[in-house]
């Protein structure tokens, strides 16, 4: 059931942030996460990487309580996600990539209902949501539906909403799709700043440059298996991460035909 | 290239009806309907051969120029009209203009709409046969017509474009469009016995109209076979006039828009403004009650039953005009009731995969109901006694009172909790987010399935572990995502399907599920409606086998 794990994380001397054993699930016919087993280092930026249909998603829903493991556990700072749900909902920010929002909100009143529901006292929700839009760059737009927001936009008023109750553990599917650089540069910094606070930040992605900049741990995912994981240079031993991850999935075919683009 | 783009949107259309058998049922029955209206018209323009010349024209002029100014105002107002050709799509190809235009008017014509409109304009030819020349006339205005009416759509909806993508014009216009379906009974009589109490004013009408752009076309025909064939060169020169002006306005406007998509900008506004939520307590449920009124109030999906409450009681009380009868007004009270409270039947699958920051937050499944069901009450309970009060007063009898709201079925007071209980098997297809309350069931325009969250509240009972949620939002890649339940499985009252939750860990399944009634939905045309426009196909792939399994 367990995969192998090459380049295990050594430093797990502190409790795991995030720790999935034998993690599985089928839909149908189709195995999309065959056993995956993890350890995120508390304080640690952790990249997934994997190809379109990794399972990455799959991997990450079942670890924060939104989808239902067939198989195996995911343990937040020693909560059991699915025993204790409610406890390790309160540990983490989720970040959830392609799900609509309350839209018919505006961007203020989604934030403001993201921490009312988390049972968080009206003053210092009302407080960390005008410094949430500062920092998120959307104070002029602060009154707007959501609706009318871009999509980098509604991307931001999304991570805002995960920040709100100050979790331990924020869990970031896709953070970076089509937010604007000056913007991505900003939350960067955000986050930089969480973890150096002792915070742990798990993000997926696609963009590898991204990933081995901006994180100092990652795992690569691919068929719903967890092909490597340890810190970036580990994983990407000398060579860049992207060749290192080509190199790990495979299937990059050398494109031969299509002689006549060259034709004009 | 004509011939392609003709044969696009024939192939468009037989994939739409092969991606589920319901959609060709669907489109049976709305081809059934107008298959009926089109005979009825029909066989009445046959009749009208044998009428003196005076009524046929009067009633072919009236009835052109309805159709003309119908298909002018219906496709704004519906915001419904039929995107499958739309220009916008081909602005990447370099076709040439005037082809896309003859292509696009021809493309207009297939669908139901065009093929009635078309099959009825021809059967005036019918009507005037009492000559060859007349026949011929009518055969020339018939074609002028049937384009008028097809030209004149594009211009109306291509001049409309911007505005009509900007979600704002769509929440309003899906709203306006209830109000006079809701009041069509009236509305028909009204005009019914408007038309008999005025024939006398009407062959004069139509006379007038007959020289407008909406009439002259229809009137050749009739011209001709009154011995006024000058009037009838002078109707035909308005009628060409007229469409090449379309024409040429359309070209304009497709230029002009193929340069310049729809832009659905929104003024920027600061915040500050917390509106109910910072009016409301500040807990979970408060938050809830907070958000789901904002949505009454904001989202067209859930105004619309707002809106229909008020016209209830016009439309009752014209029952009781025509009849001499007010018996059906006691009716007001319990039926309003039951449509407030019944319609958040529907809250979980209207907030679609918004749901899943309830399932992250972990918000307590007591907080989630009560707070959607102090939101319905908000509305449900003052309009309820309103209506029951001024039934009394209007009858005079209050002895009848107490049992107004307290005895029938559709009381909110004991509705929501079954109705809240119901929440969980009940999943049921409804229009997405930015979808409007009716829609038309043209071709592509059918849910997709696997949108819908499925919410199932768990057989066994309370606790985080309670129920096992379905869910088919297939954001999440290319298979359905389960979204888990929130921090309970607990009913707060019998669910009035109790036998359909199948013991263990099943999706209930529920036959609603499928009812063309409510599974008609836009399509995504514009951008602005799906912030993760990208990932759609992958969704919508992912929702066709969804569907292909669950059902």
């Amino acid at each position: 059931m367990t995969a192998p794990i090459p380049g295990q994380a050594p430093d797990s001397s502190s409790v795991a942030a995030l720790s999935l054993r034998g993690l599985a699930k089928r839909f149908g016919g189709k195995i999309a996460v065959d056993g995956i087993s993890l350890d995120v280092p508390a304080g640690s930026f952790f990249g997934i990487v994997g190809p379109n249909g990794a399972g990455k998603t799959t991997t990450l829903s079942m670890a924060t309580g939104l989808l239902r493991p067939d198989f195996g556990t995911a343990v937040v700072h020693g909560v059991d996600v699915w025993r204790h749900p409610l406890e390790a909902k309160r540990l983490m920010g989720i970040l959830p990539d392609g799900v609509r929002l309350f839209d018919r909100l505006t961007g203020e009143q989604l934030i403001t209902y993201a921490g009312l529901l988390r049972g968080m006292d009206k003053a210092v929700v009302a407080a960390r949501v005008g410094e949430l839009l500062a920092a998120m760059d959307l104070s002029q737009d602060a009154g707007t539906l959501v609706v009318d927001y871009s999509a980098g936009m509604t991307k931001k008023i999304a991570l805002a909403s995960a920040l709100i109750h100050a979790p331990r553990l924020l869990v970031l599917d896709e953070p970076f799709e089509a937010v604007d650089p000056v913007s991505a540069a900003n939350i960067r910094s955000i986050l930089d700043r969480y973890v150096d606070s002792g915070g742990t930040v798990i993000v997926s992605s696609h963009v590898m440059d991204l990933v081995q900049r901006m994180c100092d741990h990652v795992a690569v995912v691919a068929k719903g298996r967890l092909l490597a994981a340890g810190t970036v240079d580990e994983v990407r031993g000398g060579a860049s991460l992207e060749d290192r991850f080509v190199q790990l999935v495979g299937g990059h075919t050398h494109t031969e035909g299509l002689e006549w683009l060259r034709t004009f | 290239m004509v011939a392609h783009l003709l044969r696009l949107k024939l192939t468009l259309l037989r994939n739409g009806l092969r991606r589920s058998p319901w959609q060709l049922v669907g489109m049976a029955i709305a081809g059934l309907y107008a298959l009926g209206m089109v005979a009825t018209l029909i066989i009445a323009l046959l009749l009208l051969r044998t009428a003196g010349p005076v009524t046929a024209h009067t009633a072919v002029v009236l009835g052109g120029s309805a159709a003309v100014l119908g298909w002018a105002v219906v496709p704004v107002v519906a915001s419904a009209t039929d995107m499958t050709l739309d220009p916008a799509r081909f602005i990447t190809f370099a076709i040439p203009m005037k082809q896309m235009l003859a292509g696009l008017a021809l493309g207009g014509l297939i669908g139901i709409p065009g093929l009635a409109t078309a099959l009825v304009a021809l059967a005036t030819v019918a009507t005037w046969s009492r000559g060859v020349v007349p026949a011929l006339a009518a055969l020339a205005g018939a074609c002028l017509g049937v384009m008028t009416c097809i030209v004149l759509a594009k211009v109306v909806t291509t001049a409309t474009a911007s505005l009509a993508a900007s979600r704002r014009f769509k929440d309003i216009s899906a709203i306006a469009f209830l109000v006079p379906m809701v009041l069509l009974g009236p509305i028909v009589a009204g005009v019914g016995r408007g038309i008999s109490a005025s024939t006398g004013f009407l062959p004069g009408f139509a006379r007038t109209l007959s020289w407008t752009p909406l009439g002259a076309p229809w009137s050749l025909g009739g011209d001709v076979a009154s011995g006024r064939p000058g009037q009838a060169a002078l109707k035909l020169l308005v009628s060409v006039a007229v469409l090449a002006a379309l024409a040429w306005c359309w070209k304009l406007l497709l230029e002009r828009a193929l340069v310049t998509p729809p832009y659905a900008g929104a003024a920027k506004r600061r915040g500050g403004r917390l509106g109910l939520f910072g009016v409301l307590p500040a807990t979970p449920a408060g938050a809830v009650m907070a958000r789901s009124l904002t949505y009454w109030l904001r989202d067209p999906r859930y105004s619309g039953s707002l809106v229909v409450i008020p016209l209830l009681p016009v439309v009752l009380a014209f029952q009781g005009t025509q009849t001499g009868n007010y018996g059906s007004l006691a009716v007001l009270a319990p039926m309003s009731g039951f449509i407030l409270a019944w319609s958040i039947s529907a809250d979980v699958s209207y907030d679609n995969t918004a749901f899943a920051l309830h399932l992250a937050t972990g918000v307590r499944g007591v907080a989630d109901r009560l707070g959607r069901a102090l939101a319905c009450l908000t509305f449900a309970l003052p309009v309820v006694l309103v209506f029951s009060v001024g039934y009394a007063a209007f009858t005079g009898s209050w002895t009848g009172l107490p049992g107004q709201p307290g005895t029938q079925p559709g009381d909110p007071l004991h509705r929501p909790g079954p109705v809240l209980g119901g929440v969980g098997p009940v999943h049921r297809h409804c229009p997405a987010a930015g979808g409007q309350p009716v829609q038309e069931a043209a071709g592509q325009r059918w849910a997709d399935p696997g949108r819908t969250v499925r919410w199932n509240a768990g057989p066994d009972g309370p606790g985080p572990s309670g129920g096992r949620a379905g869910g088919g939002p297939g954001g999440h890649g290319q298979r359905p995502v389960r979204l888990a339940q929130p921090g309970c499985g607990n009913h707060p009252g019998p669910g009035p399907f109790p036998g359909r939750r199948p013991a263990g860990r099943q999706v209930a399944r529920c036959p609603r599920a499928r009812t063309p009634g409510t599974g008609y939905r836009q399509p995504l045309t514009a951008p602005e409606r799906e912030p993760h426009g990208s990932r759609d196909p992958r969704r919508q792939q992912a929702d066709r086998k969804t569907c292909g399994r669950r059902h």
